[in-house]
Formats: structure tokens, sequence, C-alpha cells
């Protein structure tokens, strides 16, 4: 077989794995968050459709393949069209950044984190575009909204990347977990970890677009914001983008933070060690994202949202100011030996 | 009181005092402003509330009750003008003096065709742009209206009409938005405007600059209805007004038929009809507490206040098989003795609810997004409220007393100690917290009378037929989100001549404009929960 053959063939059959793995962790998100807020309102959620509500989603996503795709009348319709495909794309694209376990990662550059932040913002060009092409005042007001804030926090997420990156001495993703093998960095890192830690989930929630910062969205404004006009499949797509980028989130922050696929060792308890490697590195990986997934719920469904004005004051007075500061003391505390 | 009477009779040559249940003076239409402008401005104890505009068609003549209180003394008085020429009826609009006749005098207009001369807002409320005749008027044909298919477009002018020196009416238009603003058209389908109202708002980015109302999506004609309906009919449409102050609308009702009938109604019926109201307002705040955070993005706190507003709902089931709407009052009494269990059930739900509340605070009221965004948002100070007739919590927010149970006690509300929640800030965080501390007050309330509760008979049996004498009468109550009451006018019949209802949201829906200026689009929604506004009970 020639070589450009089978890296082709290679190439396909891992965007397919890919493709499948994205919509089988959608699938689990959505029933993980129906059940979790249901829990958290004092309700059973999905309980009908098979076992515990089990067959639900499974229900709505054959629901939503066969609704129409309504083709609206005053719309820039190659836009319209072209911006769930832009979201997904950017969705998958970071989907693939993932470490799931060692040597189980589709793109690992050695500039992996850059290559991350780059592709991840590519997404509020398309909801830029869906709420521009939609030609609805509450699109377009929508779409503004997601603009300002994801680009504002976008500049936290990249300080706070940065500042694990300098305590790393790597950019490439596999190349941070590796160097977390004698403890993970948010313990490594004490303070300026931690800090780096919260500022991430606080703006990781705002980049995936949810509860308190959903402001893109805000059913209860904008009856559903940017994609308001969208239905079928084109809607499908925003929606699997939110829930991936949910867990694309907290796959990140579970790398940079707490080891990614690496196993809890402690530098010098080998036989701890040893028994803690036993866990295969994906089911580490998978817990503490789903861990900081729950999190992330918990946070969804406890607070009210926040006004734009308010978003963005907490970005530019106080987030990015702080990130910056801290990736100056990690930078001091780093040439100084004492982070480990 | 009685000086203010003599100063009006002076200072309107041909008023006429009429005796009733209610200070009612009849003023010829040449003097009208000048009385209105003493009431508003000059006397001692100023007139500064006008609780209602009803507009009226005496046969021979058109015209209107102006229903009138004093927030200091809380003294009543009516005033009644009238204008024979019934082809181009027009009154001296009040507008400029009372706020809140702004928009009471376009439903006038709408249902009597009365144009208000001065008023910069002449546009129909509630019915559409081309509709033919003015369907309150007793000449009005109801097949004049077929069903019109076709949409109604959106008012771009507001008529205003002037007389000048010589007479002559004039016509001006008020454009409503300028042709470059920004206007999103939010409602009458939308998830935060509680019930199909819709309001065209004019952005800049993200702040408002103007909120303009459009009432009528889904307007029943009750007050038409009632025209046709005997007395004990017309009682089943006020549990259909404001859906979460069932009970207490209809209380208003019976007490106006009752009192103007002389009937005496027992202990027992008054204390009954006191803890259900309460009950209901107990039930009403929660659903308040709910849909607020909710309109603010919060969730779960929404099911809070539905978990507990469940055993109320389960008290009013037992007692009058209804839960939302409990059709419970009838003339004489209530439709059915309370059940064997109620004051265990009831006790046991305060008992419930005191050990509760907590949550609601911890979750809400101490969150810091949620104090953000209330505090200081939505001002509104107490002379706006007045001048608005923004009465219930969001008058009592700005720090004007006006609960209806305090000054002008009804049933069993003078024989319990309760307090008036009064708060002063005027934001949504102060409406919000007195709608809270009123959920405790009622259950205080509740608890005075709950073990009281006297012997004697549910229902007191008055003739078959109920006739009320004529005249003129009004009754008010403290209803769940204000002051609702009701004006009868009878002419001696088995049906009433003209029977209105006050709207507790129609004021509250009013002053959005001038409450949310400045504000941003989130902002709209919160200060429009905080209001706590109920469609139904507007469009009537």
């Amino acid at each position: 077989m020639p070589q450009g053959l089978a890296y082709l063939i290679e190439g396909l059959l891992v965007a397919v794995l890919l493709i499948v793995a994205y919509a089988v962790f959608a699938i689990i998100l959505i029933y993980m968050e129906r059940k979790i807020c249901a829990f958290f309102q004092l309700r059973l959620g999905p309980m009908r459709v098979g076992k515990w509500g089990l067959l639900q989603v499974f229900a709505d996503v054959i629901k939503i393949l066969i609704k129409e795709i309504i083709r609206l009348k005053n719309a820039d319709h190659f836009l319209y069209a072209m911006a769930p495909y832009i979201v997904i794309l950017a969705s998958i694209l970071t989907f693939s950044c993932l470490p799931w376990n060692k040597g189980m990662q589709v793109i690992d550059y050695n500039i992996g984190v850059f290559f991350l932040i780059a592709v991840s913002s590519i997404e509020v060009v398309g909801i830029l575009l869906a709420g521009w092409s939609s030609r609805n005042k509450y699109s377009l007001i929508g779409a503004v909204r997601g603009g300002a804030m994801m680009i504002s926090y976008e500049l936290s997420l990249g300080m706070v990347m940065l500042t694990m990156v300098v305590m790393s001495g790597t950019m490439s993703i596999s190349g941070i977990v590796e160097q977390q093998a004698d403890g993970w960095n948010i313990f490594k890192g004490h303070v300026p970890a931690v800090i780096a830690f919260i500022i991430y989930l606080i703006a990781g929630n705002a980049e995936a677009n949810r509860g308190p910062f959903d402001l893109a969205e805000a059913e209860q404004e904008l009856t559903a914001g940017y994609h308001t006009e969208y239905s079928g499949m084109h809607f499908g797509f925003f929606y699997l983008a939110e829930y991936l980028n949910l867990f694309i989130v907290s796959g990140i922050a579970s790398t940079l933070f707490l080891g990614g696929w690496m196993p809890f060792h402690v530098s010098g308890l080998d036989g701890f060690n040893a028994v803690m490697d036993f866990i295969p590195g994906f089911v580490w990986f998978l817990g503490k994202t789903f861990f900081i997934v729950f999190i992330l719920m918990w946070v969804k469904w406890t607070f009210p949202r926040l006004r734009i004005d308010q978003v963005l004051q907490l970005e530019w007075k106080y987030l990015l100011p702080l990130g910056m500061l801290n990736l100056v003391l990690m930078t001091v505390l780093k040439i100084a030996g004492l982070v480990f | 009181m009685n000086s203010m009477i003599e100063k009006i009779v002076a200072l309107a040559p041909g008023a006429e005092v009429i005796e009733g249940m209610d200070t009612l003076v009849k003023i010829p239409l040449e003097s009208f402003r000048k009385v209105a402008e003493y009431l508003r401005n000059g006397c001692d104890d100023k007139m500064d509330y006008l609780r209602d505009i009803v507009g009226m068609d005496w046969g021979e003549t058109l015209g209107a009750y102006y229903y009138l209180e004093s927030s200091q003394t809380y003294d009543r008085i009516t005033l009644r003008t009238e204008t024979s020429d019934k082809d181009e009826p027009l009154l001296p609009s009040v507008y400029d003096l009372w706020k809140t006749a702004e928009i009471k005098e376009r439903e006038v207009y709408d249902f009597f065709g009365i144009k208000f001369t001065g008023n910069p807002d002449m546009r129909r409320l509630f019915l559409r742009d081309n509709w033919n005749g003015y369907p309150l008027r007793k000449d009005y044909d109801a097949d004049s209206n077929p069903l019109d298919m076709t949409n109604e477009m959106n008012a771009e002018f507001a008529d205003e009409y002037e007389l000048d020196a010589d007479g002559k009416e004039t016509d001006r238009k008020n454009r409503v938005f300028d042709e470059d603003e920004y206007v999103v058209n939010i409602g009458p389908q939308h998830p935060s405007t509680h019930g199909a109202m819709r309001l065209r708002t004019s952005v800049k980015g993200e702040i408002v600059t103007k909120v303009d109302p459009v009432c009528g999506y889904i307007h029943r004609g009750i007050e038409k209805m009632n025209e046709s309906l005997t007395y004990p009919q017309t009682l089943a449409l006020t549990d259909r007004l404001d859906y979460l102050s069932a009970n207490q609308s209809r209380h208003a009702l019976c007490m106006c038929i009752e009192k103007a009938m002389g009937l005496q109604v027992t202990e027992r019926i008054e204390y009954i009809r006191t803890i259900i109201d309460e009950l209901q307002r107990i039930d009403s705040h929660l659903l308040f507490f709910a849909s607020m955070i909710l309109d603010m993005g919060a969730y779960t706190p929404f099911f809070y206040g539905f978990r507990d507003r469940e055993m109320v709902l389960d008290i009013f089931e037992k007692t009058t098989g209804g839960r939302l709407i409990q059709n419970y009052n009838r003339i004489g009494g209530v439709q059915a003795d309370i059940y064997p269990e109620f004051q265990k059930d009831v006790k046991a739900f305060i008992t419930h609810m005191r050990g509760i509340i907590h949550e609601y605070h911890e979750v809400v009221t101490g969150n810091i997004i949620f104090t953000t965004r209330t505090k200081g948002i939505g001002l509104l100070s107490r002379e706006q409220v007045i001048d608005y007739g923004c009465t219930g919590g969001t008058g009592r927010a700005s720090g004007w007393s006006n609960d209806v149970r305090k000054h002008h006690p009804y049933s069993a509300y003078d024989k319990v100690d309760f307090k008036e929640i009064i708060y002063t800030e005027g934001d949504s965080y102060a409406r919000y917290m007195v709608r809270m501390d009123e959920i405790m007050e009622s259950m205080n309330i509740i608890e005075q009378l709950i073990d009281n509760i006297p012997e004697g008979e549910f229902y007191v049996k008055s003739k078959p037929i109920i006739k009320v004498p004529e005249g003129v009468y009004s009754a008010s109550v403290e209803a769940s989100r204000g002051e609702f009451a009701v004006m009868l006018e009878s002419k001696g019949d088995k049906m009433p001549y003209r029977l209105h209802y006050r709207s507790t949201g129609l004021p509250l829906v009013h002053v959005l404009d001038a409450v949310c200026k400045g504000f941003k689009i989130a902002d709209l929604f919160a200060i429009g929960a905080s209001l706590d506004y109920v469609v139904p009970d507007i469009d009537r």
C-alpha cells in the first residue's frame, strides 16, 4: 500500500472515531445534565424512555434528526447555513487535542496549547455569523453579547494557560501531562496554580457559554439568543457543541491542573504509586473531567445569570489583572525554584 | 373632608354632592379641570392617588368617575363628570396631575370613544386600531366587528387632541418611536412577559431607552359581559382576572354586592374569607419568588417556590375543590364550609414554611449575583409610585404605605395585629424583600385567626333573585399585587348597569417605561418580574 493512501485511510479512520466519540460524549453529557439538574431541582428527570430514562437522549437525537431545517425568507442563506458548521468544526478540532491516555491523542504538536487556543477561538465566528445572518433582533443582540464575552474571556484563558506553560516548561499537551508524573500541577504549583485553576474555571465556563454566563442565549431575555432562528440538526449542532465545549473545557482543566490521564502519584511512595498505575489512564482522565463537568453544572443550576456589563467588568477589572499578576508570580516562583 | 367638599362646590358652581356609600360629587364639565387641580395640589390632604377612571355611558351623556384617595389621610372621594356631546365627546385630560391617567384615559377612549384633550397618547389600548365603534357604549352593535384575519400593523403615531381658544378640535400626531430607533419587539409570545403581553422596546446597544406596552392580546371583554349577566353569574369571571388573586378579587365583588344589598355576613364567613385571602397571598408571593428568579436566569430556586406552593394548593383543593381558581366566595358567604382538618393542615403548612424559608434566602437573597442585579436597579420614588398608582408590594417597596388591609380594613383584618411591610429603597431588591416578608406576615395573620374561627353559618341566605338597589357602589381589597377595587353602578336591576374592576397590573405595566429607562435589557426582565404584574388582570 502506498504511504499516502495509508495516511489517508488512517486519517479517515481517526476522523470517524473522533466523530463517533464526539456524539457518544454529547449523549452522555446531555443525559448527565438532565439528571443532575433534575436532582438539584427536586425532580427525577427523564424516567419514561428506557430504564431511568436512559434512552431518552437517543429518542431526542432521532427526533432532532428528522426535523425540518427551515429556510428563512430574509436570512443570508450562505452564512446562515455555514454558522453551525463553523461552531461544530471548532469544537471537534479542540476535542481532538484532548489527551485520553498515554499516546492516545489525535493532535499532539509541540505547540499544542497554542494550537488549542487558536482553534477554540474560531467558535466565536460561528456565533457571530449565526446571529448576524438570521435577521432577527434577538439573534443579533445575542451574537454581539456572545462575541464581546468570548473574546474577552479568551484573554484570561490564554493568560492562565500561559501560566501553566511557564510552570511546565513545555507547550506540548502530552509533555504537560508527562511532567505531572510526580504530582499534579495543582499540588506542585500550589498558590499560583490554585489561583490559575479558579480563573480557568470561571473563564472556561464563560467560554463554553454556559450559565451563569449564558447571556448569548439568555432564554428569558432573548428566547434563544443567537440560535433563535435555527431548527432541526442546525440547531442540534449548536446544542452538541455547547455540551462538548463543556467537556472540552473540563478536559483541558484536568490536563493542565489535575494531571490529565496521569494517575495520582505521590513522590516517594512507590508502592502506592504502583497501585494507582493499575487504574487505566483514560479512567483517570474521564474521572477528573466529569468531576469538573459536575462542578460546572452545579454552578449553572444554582446561580442567576450575570448581566453583560457585569460579565465584562468581571473579566477586564478582576480576572485579567489577576491572571497577569499570577503569571508574574508563577514566573518568579519558577525562577526561584519554589514550584516543584 | 367636609371643608374640601365645600371648597369644591365653591369652585364648581352647579356641583352636586350625591350621598351614598362613597362621597360622590357630580361636577360640571367646564369646571372639572379646576376642581381636579385643586384636589391634586391645592387642598390640605392632597388627593394624590388616582385609584381609577371609570368610563360611563349614562344614555344621554358620556362621562367618567374619578376615584381619588389621599396618600396622607386615606380619605376617598369620587368625582363624576360628563359631556352630552355623544358624537364628539371630549373631556379634559388629567394626565399632568396624575400620571396614571395617561393609560387609564386610553382605556376609557378605547371603550367609550371619549377623547381626552391634552393626553399625548390617545391610541386604543386593548382593541385593534381599525375596530368599529366603542364596545362599552350602550348602543354598540356587537355584530359590527366580524373576525379580522389580517395582521395588525404597529402604530407609528399616537394622536393628541387639543381644543384651541375658539373651541375647535385639533389632532396632532406624536411619533411613538423615531425612525432610526432600534425597536426590539418583546412578546406577546415570550418566556418572560408573564402572559400575552407585548413590549415594544427601543434599545441603544444594551440600554433600554423606551418601553411601549401593547395590551389586549387576551382581552375578553369581561366588563361588557358583566352587563348581561346576573350578579351571581358575574362572580365566576372575577377569578379569571388575576388568577393569583382569584379569591381576593371575588371577595371584593361579593363584598361590594353585599354592602349594596345591606346583607350582613356572619363572623365565621369573614374569618374564612380572610384566611383564604392570606393563603392566596402566600401562594401568589411564592410564585412571584419562583418566576422572578427564573426571569433572572436561575432555574433551581424556581422549583422551591413551586414545591411549597403545592401545599397551599392542596389546602385550596380540599376546601374549595379548585386549585388555581377556587370559585369559593359567593354573595352572602362561601360555597362550602371548611373541612374538619382545615386548621390542622394550615398549621402544618405554616410550620413547614417557617422551617424552610431559610432555603430561599440562602440560595437567592444572599447571592452576590442576585443582589448586584437587583440593588439600585429599577428605582421608583415614593412620588412616582403614587403618581403612577402602583399599589401593593411595588408601592410599599418605595415607602408608600398603601395597604388596604390597614387603611380601610375589611373582613377580619381589624381583628388581627399585623405589620405593614414597608421598604424605602424602591429598587428591585426592595420589591423582592417586601413580598418575601409578606409571606411571613400573612402567616402571622392566619395564625391569629385559625384557632378562633367562630361558630356560625358559612352562608347567609338572601332572596333567590339578587337585585342591587339603584346607586353607585365600590369595594376594595388588598389583592396579591395591589389594590383591587370593584366599581358598580346599579339601576336596581338583577344585572349590573356597569361593573368595573380596578386592574392591579395596568399601572405596573404603565410604569415600565419610566422605571426601565437607562437600564439594560436584562434589567427590563428583572424589573418586570419584580413589579409582579399578571396579564389577565390587565386585559380584563
